[in-house]
């Protein structure tokens, strides 16, 4: 409500804006809205996700977990994770990556980069939060990272992805901060990459055919939040 | 007792093992191991260390390549950036910062607090009152709103 107040006129779509669930693309709110503003209410965004908690349930019975967080380092995350669930956390911002990627023209090597990309050991992590990565990837790439999560978890590890149902022309990426147990905040950063690739149902689970899903939550966006987790062989 | 803080300009260059009982601030660049086990470690925003660095507690402003490890906290500045491990029991990283590498923030005693968690089952009222929530929970299977 704070928001609405400071942009006075702008109450109505401020207001629209500020009950997305999630960093949508929905044209009908953007259009008429400097990026700026825009910016400054998602900043404020935050909602309810029934996959974090369910992420956090299952890190939570797993003592001295190992997380890997493939988005860019958010120092409350660090704190939240390591002091409150006690993890030992990896951060290796994949976004920074394909960044770096496509402003030397390189997104052909993507691929390849990705496959050599992760230097710890088969079966070493506990948990892994994908955020969104997986919408600026394309295929290749895309199938090059899920054959490394699957690698790197542990039998009954966990993946926690999201997955847009639309592209988007805006070039920026989304900081997913970790409120509490059940809740979390994004806010948006300037990206050299835009929100191209939408993975269809069908693709998610031929890519992560080593994983099992364990919980969807279909956001009103489109946007599906999926926790896999990898099965216990017995 | 206005004790002046020892220094290491942006101007000096350091190749080996540096150690010490005292506050110390680096500017310059260090290459080799730091350790000032009681005592706390500035990286200025000028300092560049290729180093593993033992210290009570390390601020870093400027850039570091190598293990952090210390006893009270690890604080990367917005401007400071860090590749390598780090092991301490408090860890703070500004927004805007650069880090890759791990942290282990267990505590010899025992692992972190699990005491103060709540379970997400715990939170549920908080869940329930929120108008934000626009979402279908489907167990195993993708569905349509």
């Amino acid at each position: 409500m704070k928001t609405e107040q400071k942009n006075g006129g702008f109450s109505g779509l401020v207001s629209r804006l500020s009950r997305q669930s999630v960093p949508s693309d929905d044209d009908s709110g953007r259009v008429a809205v400097a990026p700026r503003t825009v910016t400054a209410v998602a900043a404020e965004t935050g909602y309810a996700s029934k996959t974090l908690a369910r992420f956090l349930d299952l890190l939570f019975a797993r003592p001295a977990a190992v997380v890997l967080d493939l988005g860019p380092v958010i120092g409350s995350n660090i704190t939240f994770l390591g002091e409150r669930v006690g993890c030992k956390i990896h951060v290796e911002d994949l976004y920074a990556d394909i960044d770096r990627h496509i402003q030397h023209d390189k997104l052909d090597q993507l691929p390849e980069f990705l496959s050599g990309r992760f230097s710890m050991p088969d079966s070493s992590v506990d948990a892994v939060l994908g955020w969104d990565v997986f919408d600026y990837l394309a295929p290749g790439a895309a199938a090059a990272l899920a054959s490394q999560l699957m690698r790197l978890l542990r039998p009954g590890g966990v993946f926690l992805g999201f997955f847009g149902a639309r592209a988007s022309d805006d070039p920026r990426y989304t900081k997913f901060v970790i409120e509490d147990e059940t809740h979390l905040r994004f806010r948006f950063y300037p990206s050299a990459c835009k929100r191209r690739w939408v993975l269809q149902n069908r693709d998610i689970n031929i890519m992560f055919a080593g994983l099992e899903i364990c919980e969807t939550v279909l956001l009103k966006s489109g946007v599906r939040e999926i926790l896999f987790r990898k099965r216990i062989l017995s | 007792m206005n004790e002046e803080m020892a220094s290491i300009g942006k101007s000096i260059v350091i190749n080996g093992e540096l150690s010490g009982s005292e506050d110390l601030t680096i500017e310059g660049r260090v290459d080799g191991k730091i350790e000032l086990r009681d005592h706390v470690l500035t990286v200025g925003t000028n300092g560049r260390i290729k180093a593993q660095v033992s210290a009570k507690a390390i601020v870093v402003l400027g850039s570091v390549t190598g293990n952090l490890n210390a006893t009270e906290k690890v604080d990367i500045k917005e401007s400071g950036s860090v590749e390598g491990d780090i092991v301490a029991p408090r860890v703070a990283i500004a927004d805007g910062s650069h880090f890759r590498g791990s942290i282990d923030m267990q505590k010899k005693d025992g692992a972190a607090d699990k005491t103060h968690f709540n379970k997400p089952e715990a939170k549920s009222p908080k869940t329930e009152k929120t108008d934000k929530t626009d979402s279908v929970p489907v167990n195993g299977e993708f569905a349509r709103v």
